[in-house]
């Protein structure tokens, strides 16, 4: 990359002349690598190893507007014992629930090693002002969040406004900030794929999300068709890939929304395995967001172990 | 590391037997020649033994198809047109079967094989099943009739596709066949023997003789033949033109090819990247078509060739009945001592090979896939057909200079153009001598899309309406 990034940002029309510059992508082809990458056949012993290591990159969400205290809590404690019958489950990477609700998962969760993050900036939509977003945001991250995920500006994405959704993007970094020495809140920045449309939009959203500064890029709110596809991931793991190479800072990945299986987990697995390799293949550096999967996940894990398919009473629904 | 597990498809879905006669007049039946063993390239394993057919066998089986045709052609194009539909839907039906034999006997990978050759071999029975009714509505008059007995000799890489491209349009069209498959890979063409009665299909309407060079040689020479078709060499096409030439025989021929694989700056890089992959790799480039020569602009030919060996590096090499490997067993000995041959030649002339870190099986034969750099247009890698996963690095500065080296071949058979630019791909189009351009994509077949050569790599068109032109008197 010969453009010095530092420059990039300065107004809608170099970020425009430098997203637009980077190589598109084709849909069918990338549909296809997805596709094909999608045929991987994960049996056996890797089958079981990529089981736990899916368990270990879940965050384990609810954001329902019905969200109580106490399902906060049963989902917390599911977090840390997925499945109480056997010890030798992974815990979960981490839970994500609503800002008003951090306080209460940091609290059931403390010394346990699970994450807490919280969506924040006017989820799922984002159409809010940005002292509001910066406001939700700080009410997350002063309650004890590890992590924040925010959405960006759709609207200001789609008609061009690249330099809105960057400063919004870098206001949230800077909000995510503990000056007192404590670690500061990982910034995952949500897409929202499903509504950007194009892959190319996919690739420039990426890029100017990493550029502001994301520590992750996030799929989707889980609130909009399509979500976490494999051309889509794809896409963003490409992106991410891209953007250590040409500066020398790694960003992580988060699929989120409409995975639900054990299939679709390892599937998941498999890209980042083929594209961007094992540097990846670890929870720092790769989420799957998601509520249902992780009793998928136990099932078939107690099923490598036992031979046997237990009923799904047998798992806790949280 | 994610390592995979073995996943290997099983090969007890079928059964392998371990003699198989010639199929003459829909029976089963011994050789004069001496039989052959056919092998596993993977393994070096014998997998069965298999009759070669004498020039009396040829006689017999060509005398069978010409008894066959009268009651063939005389019957409605509705009801051939049932025969085919039935042997398509057998064939969909056994495709895990037809798809173990077929890498087993090749060396390609069962996902190849499952995901590629098994649905296309299918798609062409049901494509070339609707037309035979419809005969009088291709562009060729209202009633064309068929040539009588084709002798139809087929090769190596793509055993029972080749064998779909010939004998679904010479029967729906009104023909009978004379089939000969490659000498290393005669397993699926009897399976299909057996498919063709498990169907009905009238005896001597398909005839499958087995055998070397001198049993195509009696196929085609063979004086009651009316039509040649055969897929392979170049150097082999040549002497078919020439034996059959003043003979009266309709030929078409489909040949060698060195396509060009055009890179733009403006292409979308990482699915050109998979484009080459495909174009080249795909089933270990034992493809006519396969894009072997790679023409990268200038400005990004860095930055392309980096994302290239790291895709590369991905590639699994082994075991072909692994549901996950990528890359296969060569052929056989012959073909892997040209493929070394002609890369040492590369390295001789000055060329610079490279290949990921990959470790070959101790038995079969094998080859890494291999990249050249620094090519010229002068180099023999440039120039000759290899055959193998062997790709050669060029690069260009302009439009113009992309179609001038790509043009700059005896061959004719693909090209493919890369580039996020609409009118650049027509402008391409326009001017590249090739059968088939693709653009933003490579190695993509489809029964209703005719496919055949300029200049050295071939005559007439395989495929689509076009395709039944070779086997109707017109």
């Amino acid at each position: 990359m010969t453009t010095p990034l530092a420059d990039v940002a300065s107004s809608d029309a170099t970020l425009r002349a430098f997203l637009h510059g980077l190589p598109g992508v084709d849909r069918v082809g990338a549909d296809q690598r997805a596709a094909m990458l999608g045929t991987r056949s994960i049996k056996t012993t890797a089958k079981a190893e990529a089981i736990d290591l899916a368990i270990r990159m879940v965050d384990l969400t609810t954001l329902e507007g019905a969200d109580t205290p106490g399902k906060v809590r049963a989902m917390c404690a599911k977090a840390v014992h997925p499945d109480p019958s056997d010890p030798s489950v992974p815990k979960v990477a981490a839970v994500c629930v609503y800002p008003d609700l951090v306080a209460l998962a940091v609290d059931a969760l403390a010394g346990s090693g699970v994450k807490v993050a919280s969506v924040a900036t006017a989820f799922p939509s984002g159409r809010s002002s940005l002292d509001v977003k910066v406001a939700d945001t700080a009410l997350a991250v002063a309650a004890g969040a590890d992590e924040i995920d925010m959405v960006i500006d759709r609207g200001a994405f789609l008609s061009g406004g690249y330099s809105k959704v960057f400063e919004e993007i870098a206001a949230i970094k800077a909000a995510c900030a503990r000056p007192g020495g404590e670690h500061d809140a990982h910034l995952k920045v949500i897409l929202e794929t499903g509504e950007l449309a194009t892959y190319d939009n996919v690739r420039r959203a990426s890029w100017l999300a990493m550029l502001a500064g994301a520590d992750f890029i996030k799929t989707s709110t889980g609130k909009v068709q399509p979500a976490a596809t494999l051309p889509v991931t794809l896409i963003m793991l490409e992106a991410v890939r891209d953007f250590l190479a040409a500066t020398g800072r790694k960003v992580g990945v988060k699929p989120a929304g409409g995975i639900r299986t054990t299939k679709d987990a390892i599937k998941m697995l498999v890209l980042v395995n083929e594209t961007v390799g094992e540097g990846w293949l670890d929870p720092d550096w790769f989420r799957l967001g998601a509520s249902t999967l992780l009793n998928d996940l136990l099932m078939q894990r107690q099923k490598m172990a036992t031979g046997r398919y237990a009923g799904p009473d047998y798992f806790t629904l949280d | 590391m994610f390592e995979y597990a073995p996943a290997p498809e099983s090969r007890d879905v079928v059964d392998v037997k371990s003699s198989y006669g010639l199929f003459i007049d829909g029976e089963f039946t011994d050789g004069a020649g001496a039989a052959f063993k056919t092998i596993n390239p993977a393994t070096e394993e014998t997998l069965a033994e298999v009759a070669a057919a004498s020039e009396a066998d040829v006689d017999r089986a060509v005398r069978a198809a010409r008894r066959a045709f009268g009651t063939w052609s005389a019957m409605p194009g509705s009801e051939r047109a049932k025969y085919l539909f039935r042997i398509a839907r057998i064939i969909q039906e056994r495709s895990r079967e037809l798809a173990v034999l077929e890498t087993l006997d090749n060396g390609k990978p069962i996902r190849e094989a499952r995901d590629v050759d098994l649905p296309l071999v299918a798609a062409h029975f049901f494509y070339y099943a609707g037309w035979a009714d419809k005969l009088g509505h291709a562009g060729y008059g209202p009633d064309p009739k068929p040539l009588g007995v084709a002798g139809q000799v087929i090769p190596w890489n793509f055993p029972l596709l080749m064998l779909a491209w010939k004998v679904a349009p010479a029967l729906a069209c009104g023909n009978t066949v004379v089939l000969k498959p490659a000498e290393t890979t005669p397993l699926t063409a009897l399976l299909f023997a057996e498919i063709c009665r498990q169907a009905d299909l009238p005896p001597g309407v398909v005839n499958i003789v087995t055998g070397a060079g001198e049993t195509g040689a009696a196929v085609v020479n063979h004086p009651d033949v009316n039509k040649v078709a055969f897929t392979g060499s170049t150097e082999v096409g040549r002497l078919i033109a020439r034996s059959v030439a003043g003979s009266g025989k309709k030929v078409t021929l489909e040949l060698g090819g060195k396509a060009a694989n055009i890179v733009f700056d403006d292409a979308a890089i990482d699915q050109a990247v998979e484009g080459i992959v495909d174009g080249i790799f795909f089933n270990q480039g034992h493809v006519c078509c396969a894009g072997s020569r790679l023409l990268v602009q200038e400005s990004v030919a860095d930055e392309l060739l980096e994302a290239l060996k790291r895709r590369l590096s991905r590639l699994r090499l082994g075991d072909p009945l692994d549901k996950n490997t990528d890359i296969g067993a060569i052929n056989s000995a012959e073909q892997l001592a040209r493929v070394r041959e002609l890369s040492d030649i590369g390295e001789a002339e000055g060329a610079e090979r490279w290949s990921p870190a990959c470790e070959l099986p101790g038995r079969g034969f094998w080859f890494p896939p291999t990249i050249f750099t620094g090519v010229a247009q002068s180099h023999r890698i440039a120039r000759d057909e290899v055959f193998g996963p062997v790709l050669a690095m060029l690069t260009f500065r302009t439009p113009a200079e992309a179609v001038e080296k790509a043009n700059n071949t005896p061959y004719g058979l693909s090209a493919g153009v890369w580039t996020e630019k609409g009118s650049r791909i027509l402008w391409m189009a326009d001017r590249l001598r090739a059968g088939v351009v693709w653009a933003n994509t490579f190695n993509k077949f489809d029964p209703t899309s005719p496919f055949g050569g300029y200049k050295e790599s071939g005559y007439g068109r395989e495929g689509g309406r076009h395709g039944l032109e070779a086997y109707l008197d017109v």
